[in-house]
């Protein structure tokens, strides 16, 4: 595990900082000198986890490359409340692709640096970044490329599960039973279908690229710590982050981090991180829950839970977290000393 | 104009976009009161020293805390500890051994040595101060740190009061209690011993602008037993004073104590140290009522005392004494049931609660007695203008930090009352709740267990039952403490804010809210560990 928790100083490493480590100990996020790649003033919903999430990832990257990061950035959320064309809210060299090139364009960011030497020193890194619509689904044949050829290129997937500033569509990355616009609660199976799922990650993994993790928003020491590894590798890159969105999930705008951690905690979502195609570490769940606590604060589950909760689609999501679990070895641990 | 194909417009940054304006609910930074320090009798920011505590920075830790307290030794010995009863951290797996963390500040201080802050500028105001237990020395320490001169009266030949004649040695080592008393005089504190004072008001005439009576509850209670010899009746008082002396009292081998409070326990315990074969505390009614702290009966019944639930006493005889058995009524009285039995007894110790002296307030205009205690008023003074009073004789919860808290409020309200003026608290922040904080953020960290005595040794010596922290366990226990309700800068509001509008503004500093871009999320309250974030909605 690339990151280890430290025990026994109040707080440990779970809050962003800690007055009783060492500066060199904490994180990213804890520094007044962090970069704030992504600035204030852009315009996303109150409490989105997208905002969050991109500035964790970001200053990370920018910390590991000495300020030296070009980033791509597909269509989305991401792109929409923080660039309103003239303004922007990052400060980082930025590159707006289409909703589906990402990852071609940060391929040939990374091919032009390499032909123009600035690859060596000062070494510029290339991160592209998108929502799990412009990766999962629109962007995926060229990522999939990036994979294969193994380009220098890390890619970060924030992933809301939906189409959220279009007005809250279904992307491949919505999960099983969740009412969006084009997934109404209606019919005999209201919400999304169960489908077979596609969970990104485990496809970077199929690749055999060197580096695949997932993060939430509500682990910052172990997002930053997947960031930094990422960042001393070459090759291909993939970090898969959740990041709950108060708008499409319906839950309120000061329940963004609680939301990540639920879907953690619950089995969910499974946080690990793999290199060649082997899970080398999971963040193991801390106090166990039932779905059922991660479900029923959204509105976009509310049908599950009216006067005949739908006992079935419950379990059956439960059944999927318990796989998770087992697949990735979730379970709580004691918490040494 | 030398701009690239379709860019008409220079490049802007979002800062020009103050999304405050979206705001309807704003955060708000608050010191909430944490329940230990709610639960605290001497009124101590127990939050505040733990906090320089857990930094390891123990003699900044000391002196936040002598701020309202003076004992520390003493007070990680004898205190109840009702702190730990409040303690959040007992939500999360268990409360945070303040006491032990306290005693080991005391200790501390005591071995380097440490001085208290010297006192403000003199007043010129002289307080009389009857009695040197708990509540006189803490009443004497806040006078004479606001700059009053405090002097001490004490009857008895040495100073301490209770906690030298009534708390036995296992629990407060006598050299711990001379050390916090000498650091009090070596601060200005005068103390004459061996003097009673017999006449209050005849004192205030000879130089004192105020008067604190603190003179304890040494009186015992009797009930009586038939007895066939008087002699082998003794009152818990008597024995315990007899400790302090060069003799100590002949009890004999089996020893009957009757009463349930926690003096009825330190006799019994006294007991089985003088070397008694049996120990056995008579009390009549059943354990869950008892008055005596639950974790000193543990710690009796560890030691082999043995304890005859539901029976009183009828009557006392050569080797022998007489027990009727009782049933509770449904009201929960003892009542009795006839039924008769004989125990062994070499001697009797009645352990049935004090009365203060009352004698010195002859004549005092304006005094109220009520129940055996003296009435004061929320500043702790009594009907006669000028004379305040503290400590068992003031009140039912007669504990050593009762009395000390009594002290502080009392020294305050004299030191009110010289200027002329009304005393009045500062009111009470809301408390610091777990349902405020959010304990996830907390690592997980059980009790550090103090070393308890082996039982033999116990049973046997009068060595101290309960050993201390050390440095680096205490410093993990005072690490436990989640600082409920108040700050402790751990970077979470700073860090979890979308939209970077948290000011982090250094150690020591805290945090501000940069409310042109606060969208009024509302995630660092929710994410803010200890609680010390409220939302409070927008006017407009």
């Amino acid at each position: 595990m690339s990151f280890q928790p430290v025990k026994f100083y109040q707080t440990g490493t779970f809050t962003v900082g800690n007055r009783l480590l060492p500066p060199e100990e904490r994180s990213v996020q804890a520094s007044t000198k962090r970069f704030n790649s992504i600035n204030s003033g852009h315009r996303a919903c109150q409490g989105c986890g997208e905002a969050l999430g991109a500035r964790y990832a970001i200053d990370a990257a920018m910390e590991a490359a000495d300020g030296q990061v070009i980033a791509a950035n597909a269509t989305g959320c991401l792109e929409v409340f923080s660039t309103p064309y003239p303004e922007t809210s990052w400060q980082i060299p930025w590159i707006h692709s289409l909703f589906g090139n990402t990852a071609a364009v940060a391929t040939g960011i990374a091919a032009a640096l390499k032909v123009k030497g600035l690859t060596q020193n000062p070494k510029t890194r290339v991160v592209a970044q998108g929502g799990d619509g412009g990766t999962t689904d629109i962007g995926f044949g060229c990522l999939s490329g990036m994979f294969e050829r193994n380009d220098d290129v890390l890619y970060i997937c924030y992933d809301n599960g939906g189409y959220m500033n279009t007005g809250v569509q279904r992307s491949s990355a919505t999960p099983p039973a969740a009412r969006t616009a084009t997934t109404m609660a209606v019919g005999l199976e209201p919400g999304n279908v169960f489908g077979q799922g596609k969970f990104l990650p485990a496809i970077a993994m199929a690749h055999n690229i060197p580096y695949v993790a997932t993060a939430t928003v509500a682990d910052l020491r172990d997002l930053e710590a997947k960031v930094t590894r990422a960042m001393e590798l070459r090759g291909a890159r993939y970090i898969h982050i959740l990041v709950p969105c108060p708008l499409g999930w319906g839950t309120a705008s000061h329940d963004t981090i609680k939301m990540a951690r639920l879907a953690k905690e619950t089995g969910i979502f499974p946080v690990f991180e793999a290199e060649y195609g082997e899970v080398k570490a999971v963040l193991a769940i801390r106090r166990p829950l039932p779905v059922e606590d991660y479900l029923r604060p959204q509105k976009r589950y509310a049908h599950l839970f009216g006067k005949t909760p739908a006992v079935e689609t419950i379990a059956h999501i439960q059944a999927l977290a318990d796989k998770n679990i087992r697949k990735y070895g979730l379970q709580a641990r004691k918490e040494g000393h | 104009m030398d701009k690239p194909f379709a860019i008409t417009l220079d490049p802007g940054s979002s800062l020009a976009n103050h999304t405050g304006s979206w705001r309807t609910f704003r955060p708000e930074y608050v010191d909430r009161l944490p329940p230990c320090n709610a639960a605290c009798p001497a009124g101590e920011n127990i939050q505040g020293w733990l906090f320089h505590a857990e930094a390891g920075d123990y003699e900044a830790a000391w002196r936040s805390l002598v701020e309202n307290n003076p004992l520390p030794a003493i007070m990680g010995r004898v205190c109840y500890h009702p702190c730990e009863g409040g303690c959040n951290r007992q939500h999360v797996d268990s409360a945070v051994g303040i006491n032990s963390v306290e005693r080991f500040l005391g200790d501390e201080a005591r071995k380097q040595g440490w001085k208290f802050a010297p006192p403000a500028a003199p007043t010129g105001k002289r307080v009389l101060v009857v009695g040197s237990g708990p509540a006189g020395l803490s009443a004497a320490y806040h006078l004479t740190r606001m700059g009053h001169k405090a002097v001490i009266y004490e009857a008895g030949p040495l100073a301490g009061g209770m906690m030298r004649f009534g708390i036995p040695k296992y629990r407060l080592p006598r050299e711990v209690l001379d050390a916090e008393i000498k650091r009090l005089t070596d601060f200005g504190v005068e103390l004459h011993l061996q003097t009673k004072v017999t006449d209050v008001q005849q004192a205030m005439k000879d130089g004192f602008d105020a008067v604190f009576l603190g003179v304890g509850a040494h009186i015992a209670k009797r009930a009586y037993i038939p007895a066939g010899d008087a002699n082998k009746v003794l009152d818990a008082v008597a024995v315990l004073r007899g400790m302090e002396g060069h003799d100590a009292p002949m009890l004999g081998r089996k020893v009957v104590v009757y009463g349930g409070g926690n003096t009825a326990i330190d006799v019994a315990r006294t007991a089985k140290r003088l070397g008694a074969e049996e120990a056995i505390i008579v009390y009549r009614r059943t354990r869950d009522k008892m008055p005596a702290h639950d974790f000193e009966v543990e710690e009796a019944l560890q030691e082999g005392i043995s304890i005859k639930w539901l029976s009183t006493i009828k009557e006392a005889g050569e080797s022998d004494i007489m027990v009727e058995k009782m049933a509770l009524d449904d009201k929960g009285f003892p009542q009795p049931t006839g039924e008769f039995e004989r125990i062994e007894a070499d001697s009797v110790v009645l352990a049935l609660g004090q009365d203060a002296d009352l004698s010195l307030l002859e004549n005092v205009p304006g005094l109220v007695v009520e129940g055996g205690m003296i009435k004061v008023d929320a500043g702790m003074m009594t009907g006669h203008p000028g004379v305040f009073a503290g400590g068992d004789m003031a009140g039912n919860e007669r504990t050593v930090t009762v009395a000390v808290g009594h002290g502080k409020k009392a020294a305050r309200a004299i030191d009110a009352w010289l200027r002329g003026e009304q005393y009045a608290p500062l009111p009470k922040p809301e408390i610091a709740t777990i349902d405020r904080m959010n304990s996830w953020y907390y690592s997980d960290a059980p009790k550090t267990m103090r070393p308890v005595l082996d039982i033999i040794r116990r049973q046997s010596t009068f060595e101290e039952v309960l050993g201390g922290l050390d440095e680096t366990n205490a410093l993990f226990e005072a690490r436990r403490c989640m600082s409920c309700g108040n700050c402790f800068e751990c970077d979470n509001c700073y860090g979890v804010c979308p939209d970077n509008a948290v000011i982090k503004l250094g150690p020591g500093k805290r945090f501000k809210f940069n409310l042109d871009y606060c969208k009024g999320c509302g995630i660092c309250a929710t994410e803010c560990p200890c609680g010390a974030i409220r939302m409070v909605a927008e006017e407009n």
